[in-house]
């Protein structure tokens, strides 16, 4: 897929993969696409509720090797 | 849709109970929800300009894990089951497992309480101190970070009154 930017969020607990995406998001304009990797097993449920709660649109979440990787539109 | 209100009472001012203010309120914010903490009694120590005053203590708690961050993994699994009188009596048993904790928290990838105090004003959390206890304790002004607001309850209610979540910690 493609992405404008990509934030490294391997070996960060919570809350902070999901501070850093937010920080990543603002640095992008509307539609661009970040890409995150996270190690914390909480992410997925995470993401999920970032995006519910802030508007943005996780395109995707999968899983590989202990590795979480998203891809978020800005909104 | 309008925006959520977390409204926060921070009571407690130890190392551990430095967390769960810090963790909700700057993920509140990163959620859209405009955030107030109110500092109050112990929870003034978290708005110090010195956070090494922040300190752990296992006496008197039996939930605190006691585990060495370091060694093989073995030896990291042991749980130091240390009896409360002992702790009591040898010094600096405190600083000994506030040294340890701070070990754990960067072994896991967990902020530290400065940084997530950071991340919270960046995010435009906004801190209020109980100027009550301040006097009470003795405290100046400059003994607190820039950005605080010195009130009393009536001014936390003017916006705990309208918040969709109120927590006391």
């Amino acid at each position: 897929m493609n992405f404008d930017k990509e934030l490294d969020a391997r070996g960060l607990n919570c809350p902070l993969p999901i501070l850093r995406c937010k920080k990543s998001l603002a640095e992008l304009t509307a539609g661009q696409v970040l890409k995150i990797v996270a190690t914390d097993p909480g992410a997925i449920k995470d993401f999920e509720a970032f995006a519910k709660q802030t508007g943005n649109e996780l395109l995707s979440s999968a899983q590989a090797g202990g590795e979480f990787t998203f891809f978020m539109k800005k909104k | 849709m309008d925006q959520k209100k977390l409204a926060i009472i921070a009571t407690k001012g130890t190392l551990d109970w430095a967390y769960p203010p810090f963790i909700l309120a700057s993920t509140a914010a990163a959620l859209d929800y405009a955030v107030e903490i109110f500092f109050t009694f112990y929870g003034l120590q978290l708005v110090r300009n010195d956070l090494s005053v922040l300190k752990v203590s296992p006496l008197g708690n039996p939930g605190m894990p006691m585990k060495m961050p370091f060694g093989p993994k073995w030896f990291r699994g042991i749980n130091w089951n240390v009896p409360n009188a002992i702790q009591a009596l040898v010094p600096g048993y405190e600083s000994l497992a506030t040294v340890l904790m701070k070990q754990t928290i960067a072994n896991n990838g967990v902020a530290t309480i400065a940084d997530l105090r950071m991340m919270c004003q960046e995010a435009d959390v906004k801190f209020l101190a109980c100027q009550m206890t301040v006097e009470l304790f003795g405290f100046e002004h400059s003994d607190f970070i820039d950005g605080l607001e010195y009130v009393g309850a009536a001014s936390f209610f003017s916006f705990a009154g309208d918040s969709d979540i109120c927590l006391y910690l």
